[in-house]
Formats: C-alpha cells, structure tokens, sequence
C-alpha cells in the first residue's frame, strides 16, 4: 500500500506538504496578537507546545515509514531523535509556564486546576515521557517484540488524544483553523499508522527486529 | 462468609438509612439559612498578592470588573468592604503588582472597578477577585470571560461572617 502510494505522489510533494504542514502553523502562532502581551518566558513556552503538536505529526509519518527516500532504519533512528526533541519540548513548555506562573502549573500537575484542557495536557506529558521511556529500555527490556510495541504505541496514542484535546480546547497563540488542522492531520496520521502496523497483532510484519 | 455478607449489608442499609433520613435532615436548616455563602473557586487565589491598595482604577482602564457583596443567610448587601482584583491584562501579567487593585463597595453592596483589558492568559480569559478583610470568610474567585472579546466581567460575592 505505501509503495503504491509511493508511486503516485512524487517524493518532492510529499516533502513540501510536510514541510507546509509543519511551517504555517508555526508561522500563524507568530502572528498571534497575543503575543504582545507576553513576556518571552511565556512566548517561548507556548511555542515550545507549537513546536510539540508539529513534532507528533512527524512521528506517525517516521514510525509507519510512510516518508519518501528514507530507509526504515533511517526513518527509526530519526523517529528516535524526534521522540527526544518531542520530549525536550514538553519539558521547556511545562518549565516555561512554571516561572510564568507557578500556582497554576502546580494545580494543573495536581489535577486540581480549574480548567479541563490542562488534564489532558498533563496526562499527555506523562504519556509521553512514558513513551519515550520504553524507547529508552528497548534493549534493556526482556519484552515480546509486539508487547514492548504495543505499550509504546499505546502510551503513543494517549499522547496525540491527550495533545490534541488539550490545544483544541485552549485560547492560546495558535491561530485556530491552523491549529484545528494540524490536530486533525496529527490524530489522522496516528490512527493510520496504529492501523497500518497493526499494533493491536502478536504477529511481526518483519521477520528481524530493526 | 456469611458474618461478612451479613456486616456489609449491614453496612449498605444503614448508609442508605443515613442518606435517606440525613441528607433531608442536612438540608432544611441549610434552608432556613436563606443564601447559600460562595465559596473560592478553583485557582482563584493563584498569584493573589495581600493587600492591594484602593485604586480609583488599575492602569488605563478600559475594562470594568463589577460584583456585589451580599451576606449569607438574608442577602443583605455589604457596605464598605474591599474587594481585590488582578488579572492578565494588555498592561501586565497576573504576578506584577501593578496589575492589581482593589475597590469599596458602594451603600448597596455593588463594586466596580476600571482595569486594563484582560487577555487569556493560561488558556483562558479570566479574572481574579478576592475577598480578605477578615470580618467575613475569605473568598477567591477567577470568573472567565465568555469571550475574550469581552471589556466587562462580573463577580458576585455571598460571604459568612468569619
């Protein structure tokens, strides 16, 4: 199916929709008036979720291989590298609105805070750091191949849910079609590549583990 | 097995005993009492600082928050009591002193001050107001704005003597 859908759209395309796909949200976040308001503690904080939201829509593509002119292993070792910067990006968004203002974060760490869309971003932060914990004891681990790619998918998808709700839900920078896009095109991805690989099987696709 | 069966029926019955005949029971003098007291809201009190000077407004102004300060039980409006206000607005963050005032109510009960216009911060449009003098129960509250194309927000006070 993916080398079908190779076949038909020129690499070229696919790289420059990815590249739009990623850039105009960014871009419409910089023009956000609320801006003006800020200090660059809090910018750079919100744009650390801006920067967040677009590095989960590379890691479907990465994961599923579904990127033209890049070996698996290639598109792997690179799914790890935005894992590591998906996560780098929480932790400066999550610090940045600490110094902002720390009762609030607090309260949103402690689910006690008034506002619903900071539950599913925490509960994102902590499926992701999950996530990316079990990249990290891949070969630490003694886990049945489908079993480890099982718990890491899943932690996976319960950060794109989580992710998603919490943007959509939230008044902040992000110009709103942009950010209703990008969220789609994020769960749209990850449902796909969750389908595609099958990730619910004990059965390995690859006879090796890559 | 069957004492245990027998001590959580036991149990079951006479909690639902105790709902049945206790939650009625509550709730008629809390009846009698007239008007329930407002309690704080969630986050209401984060980055309240004590002691917020009476301001004629806070900045520029350009934005009205308003309220009225009644008392539990008969609803009486409150005189003179200081209420104070914060918030993100075009002027500063919530943390800076100088986005924080606080104002009298009227003869009434009514307050209202002039502040600059709030814009959302932490997701949300929304203001913070407290009640602290000691005379009545403290009270935090962070109303949010429908809107944030809002230029007015209102918060309504019900407190119980301390």
């Amino acid at each position: 199916m993916n080398e079908q859908g190779r076949r038909r759209v020129p690499g070229s395309v696919i790289w420059a929709a990815l590249l739009i796909a990623v850039a105009v949200p960014i871009a419409a976040a910089a023009f956000s008036p609320q801006l003006a308001w800020r200090d660059p503690v809090y910018i750079g904080a919100g744009f650390a979720g801006v920067v967040a939201m677009s590095l989960l829509l590379l890691q479907p593509l990465l994961a599923g291989g579904y990127l033209p002119d890049l070996s698996v292993r290639r598109a792997r070792r690179i799914h790890r590298w935005v894992g590591a910067g998906l996560v780098t990006a929480v932790v400066i968004h999550v610090g940045g609105l600490w110094v902002t203002s720390p009762p609030d974060v607090l309260d949103a760490l402690l689910f006690r805070a008034p506002t619903f869309f900071s539950v599913w971003g925490v509960v994102a932060m902590w499926a992701v750091f999950g996530a990316a914990l079990f990249a990290l004891l891949l070969r630490r681990i003694r886990l049945k191949w489908w079993a480890w790619r099982l718990g890491h998918t899943s932690l996976a998808a319960i950060t794109v849910v989580g992710s998603v709700v919490h943007a959509v839900l939230i008044e902040g920078t992000m110009e709103t079609v942009t950010k209703v896009l990008l969220c789609a095109l994020v769960l749209a991805l990850t449902a796909k590549v969750l389908v595609d690989l099958r990730v619910w099987t004990t059965e390995t696709r690859r006879k090796r583990k890559v | 097995m069957a004492t245990d069966a027998l001590t959580r029926r036991t149990v079951l019955a006479a909690g639902v005993a105790a709902m049945v005949t206790g939650a009625p029971g509550l709730l008629v003098p809390a009846r009698a009492q007239g008007l329930a007291p407002t309690p704080s809201m969630r986050g209401g009190s984060n980055n309240y600082q004590p002691g917020a000077s009476i301001v004629e407004r806070i900045g520029g102004g350009g934005f009205w928050m308003s309220g009225t300060v009644r008392r539990a039980g008969d609803g009486a409006p409150i005189p003179g009591q200081r209420i104070q206000v914060w918030a993100h607005t075009t002027e500063g963050r919530e943390r800076d002193p100088h986005s924080h005032g606080a104002t009298l109510t009227d003869a009434d009960g009514t307050f209202r001050l002039e502040m600059p216009q709030i814009v959302p911060t932490f997701g949300q449009p929304h203001g913070h107001l407290a009640y602290d003098s000691g005379d009545f129960e403290t009270v935090f509250l962070r109303p949010v704005m429908r809107s944030a194309e809002q230029t007015s927000l209102r918060a309504d006070f019900v407190l119980r003597p301390a």
